[in-house]
């Protein structure tokens, strides 16, 4: 098994951290694992992406042309990612940031509300684990006990009290995510 | 984890007594996972942010020259700014570790990947006749491993080692098997193995004395020579290199670093299509693979040298093919960093030639 | 010919074993060979000779190694108080000092100075003030008096071109890490006196973990002042003295 996904928003949505627990998630699993960021000036603000690919097999190049999975949180990444989903893969988006809908046929495109339903819940650092519930539910590539586990890995411990409610917040992405 | 992070825990795995460093993007992480780790508490080490690159360099060679295992980590402009203390260390014979993570130049130039720093690196990089051992990683295992390589060889050839990485294999994370850890050498271990270093004279003795001074000239060539000798014995001894699907090629890649992993890639894709295509990547970038480059282009149709830069990698490798073959270049600069497709676009362009 | 003088018991003086039995290559009538005598013997009443560790600039003390039985290492210009941070901070149970003149300390290592200073490293750091370049041949160094001829300003430092003569002693007692802070000489028997004791305090204190020492020693350089050794501490007393006044800093 390979999955090459490419996490792409504004910097503060999130992206790198999503990024990182789905790595340590593939890690849980004894997955061979790679997170490359763009990183820099990017960080504070702009446009922030990251390429996560788990694989069974060892990692060549970390990155890549195109991807079988893209998550898109703003319209600047959707404009450059769009083209680069592979042909039958897979594209999420979360409309808050979208003024264009993606026209591609031969993808598979979902929809995920999570923004609204972060600022519903009045809870936004939720986002993130909203959002890869949703990608969990199209794309189980890997098991919810290992993103747990991954996501006790990459929080410091004095918000391990948060776990609880970053797992909700996976189960109510997996409700939310519908099919365009 | 991350490889500037793989580094720091490296370091304090691999006995390393003294980090001095300065911050620069993108291998800032090296020196703050190191004060988050507080190693002074542990093993002892000593970890110490200095008031520029300049003093870095030369806290280095104090603490090498009392023969304890020290390094440093930089990016580009930083380096730079080191290489009037490189040379000295160089030519006084002391063992240390200085980590490149590159980054795009020239000037303040970006803080996104490049190779650009290879002539520096592989060429002398300060004044005077000297070399470095340069070992490019191209993950982050290999950035933990070659910093405990990197001790090791330091004070084989009691030479300062570079670790030539770029921003990318700094910033990205990839599942890493840190070295075994090994504890810091007591100071009758360091005298015994360092009988030069200046850890306070020995009793009826003399003083030992770390210079790079000769001010008589025949005291100086003979110096280089001495110089030059060592750097003879590591080019016998120490030459690295990575092949991949080299066997049968009619075509192969030169790559190193992170350059190496995009172009595996290509090479990948191409194999897939039936093309006998292979990848050579240099781990020590000197001393350079020139025999196994020769051999190559003695049967091979082509060849294709990829770097992050405007080609200077493809000098050693045109200079180690010798006109056997067809050497042709396909770089990116000042940070971009190039997709397989643009190597596979690439090396199609070769084999049509 | 009466030997008796040269009988032990008679002795006065000796030369101490830490300073090397070789001629120095100082100009005669130069500080340095001085202030090199008082390390050597506050060296050896100390007891330190086999754990101190003495850091050499460039300049014409770069040869210090040859002179004092101890083990050394040799800056990069500027860089000694780079090294000394790095060699005390790895083994705090040496003593470690380092050597240098104006232009190596006050000039191209201001930086390296001040900042080991303001660390506050447990280290002694010598000043030797002669205001000119001596090795490279007179030139004028931070520490030139204003209207002082040498051979970048050959018609006297003029502060509108050259800037002001740089009190560096003066910034350095300023800051938080200094525990002490001296300016001694060595013309006159009295004053070497002085300055020994002084070398002696910063070495004492080096080991006992609270701060940077410094002991700046205005010293002549009768080559590159082209004057007499006796009309060049005639000079001293009279201009550079008035510039860099003698005394205690800070000591605490």
């Amino acid at each position: 098994m390979k999955e090459e996904i490419i996490i792409a928003g504004f910097g503060g949505q999130g992206v790198l951290s999503m990024g990182k627990i789905l790595a340590y998630s593939g890690l849980m699993q004894g997955q061979e694992v790679s997170w490359m960021p763009s990183y820099g000036p990017e960080q504070r603000g702009g446009t922030a992406n990251v390429t996560v690919i788990l694989s069974d097999d060892s990692i060549s190049s970390p990155i890549l042309n195109e991807y079988d999975t893209a998550i898109i949180l703003n319209q600047p990444s959707l404009d450059k990612f769009e083209s680069r989903v592979k042909k039958g893969g897979t594209l999420i988006l979360d409309p808050h940031g979208i003024s264009r809908m993606p026209e591609r046929k031969d993808i598979n495109i979902y929809v995920i509300e999570a923004t609204d339903e972060a600022n519903r819940t009045n809870n936004l650092k939720t986002l993130n684990m909203i959002i890869l519930g949703g990608l969990l539910k199209v794309r189980p590539i890997v098991k919810i006990e290992n993103v747990m586990l991954g996501l006790k890995k990459t929080l410091p411990e004095r918000h391990h009290h948060l776990l609880p409610l970053n797992e909700q917040a996976i189960t109510i992405g997996m409700n939310l995510i519908k099919k365009l | 984890m991350k490889g500037n992070e793989a580094i720091a825990h490296a370091a304090i795995r691999s006995g390393c007594d003294g980090y001095f460093g300065y911050p620069i993007t993108p291998q800032s992480e090296v020196m703050e996972t190191l004060m988050e780790i507080e190693p002074w508490k542990t093993t002892g080490m000593v970890v110490l942010q200095a008031e520029s690159e300049v003093a870095s360099i030369n806290m280095v060679y104090g603490g090498a020259g009392c023969g304890k295992r020290v390094m440093t980590s930089s990016s580009s402009p930083g380096i730079s700014l080191m290489q009037e203390g490189i040379s000295y260390i160089a030519c006084a014979e002391l063992p240390c570790v200085i980590v490149n993570v590159m980054r795009g130049g020239p000037g303040l130039g970006t803080i996104q990947p490049s190779q650009a720093d290879y002539f520096q690196s592989v060429k002398g990089g300060g004044h005077g006749d000297y070399r470095l051992i340069t070992l490019a990683p191209n993950s982050v295992q290999e950035m933990a491993d070659h910093t405990s390589l990197a001790f090791d060889l330091a004070f084989k050839y009691r030479t300062p080692v570079l670790l030539l990485a770029d921003g990318a294999i700094g910033q990205m994370m990839e599942k890493v098997t840190l070295p075994p850890a090994r504890p810091r050498r007591t100071e009758e271990e360091i005298r015994k193995e360092c009988p030069w270093a200046t850890l306070g004279k020995r009793h009826g003795q003399k003083g030992n004395v770390i210079t790079s001074l000769a001010l008589l000239a025949e005291e100086m060539e003979a110096q280089n020579l001495k110089l030059q000798a060592k750097y003879a014995e590591i080019s016998t001894n120490e030459i690295r290199v990575e092949k991949y699907m080299c066997d049968d090629a009619d075509y192969v890649v030169v790559a190193f670093g992170l350059c190496a992993r995009i172009c595996k890639n290509a090479v990948e894709t191409a194999r897939a299509n039936g093309q006998k295509v292979g990848l050579l990547r240099p781990i020590t970038l000197w001393p350079f693979p020139t025999e196994e480059i020769r051999g190559l282009a003695e049967r091979t149709k082509g060849m294709l040298v990829v770097e992050l830069s405007s080609g200077q990698m493809v000098e050693d490798v045109r200079l180690a093919a010798n006109g056997k073959v067809d050497v042709q270049f396909y770089g990116r600069l000042g940070g971009i960093v190039p997709s397989p497709q643009e190597v596979t676009d690439a090396l199609h362009k070769l084999m049509n030639h | 010919m009466n030997n008796e003088i040269a009988k032990p018991e008679n002795l006065v003086y000796t030369k101490t074993p830490v300073l090397n039995d070789v001629p120095m290559h100082y100009c005669p009538g130069c500080s340095h060979g001085v202030v090199h005598k008082l390390i050597a013997e506050v060296i050896d009443e100390m007891g330190i000779q086999e754990t101190a560790i003495g850091i050499a600039p460039v300049g014409c003390a770069v040869f210090a190694y040859k002179y004092i039985e101890i083990d050394w290492q040799q800056a990069a210009h500027g860089r000694a108080p780079a090294l000394a941070t790095a060699i005390k901070r790895l083994m705090p149970n040496k003593t470690v000092f380092t050597y240098q003149g104006d232009g190596d300390l006050a000039a191209i290592g201001t930086a390296e100075t001040i900042h080991a200073c303001n660390r506050g490293e447990n280290i002694a750091i010598i000043f030797i003030n002669n205001g000119i370049y001596g090795m490279t041949g007179g030139q004028m160094a931070p520490t030139t008096l204003e209207g002082m001829k040498t051979s970048t300003c050959p018609y006297g430092r003029n502060p509108e071109i050259n800037g002001y003569p740089l009190n560096i002693t003066k910034l350095v007692a300023e800051l938080e890490g200094t525990r002490y802070v001296t300016r001694q000489a060595v013309h006159t028997v009295a004053a070497v006196r002085k300055a020994k004791k002084a070398i002696r305090k910063a070495f004492e204190y080096s080991m006992e973990g609270k701060g940077t020492s410094f002991v700046e020693i205005v010293s002549t350089c009768n080559s590159g002042w082209k004057l007499s050794p006796v009309q060049s501490n005639k000079w001293m007393e009279e201009n550079m003295f008035k510039a860099y006044p003698l005394g205690d800093f800070k000591d605490r």
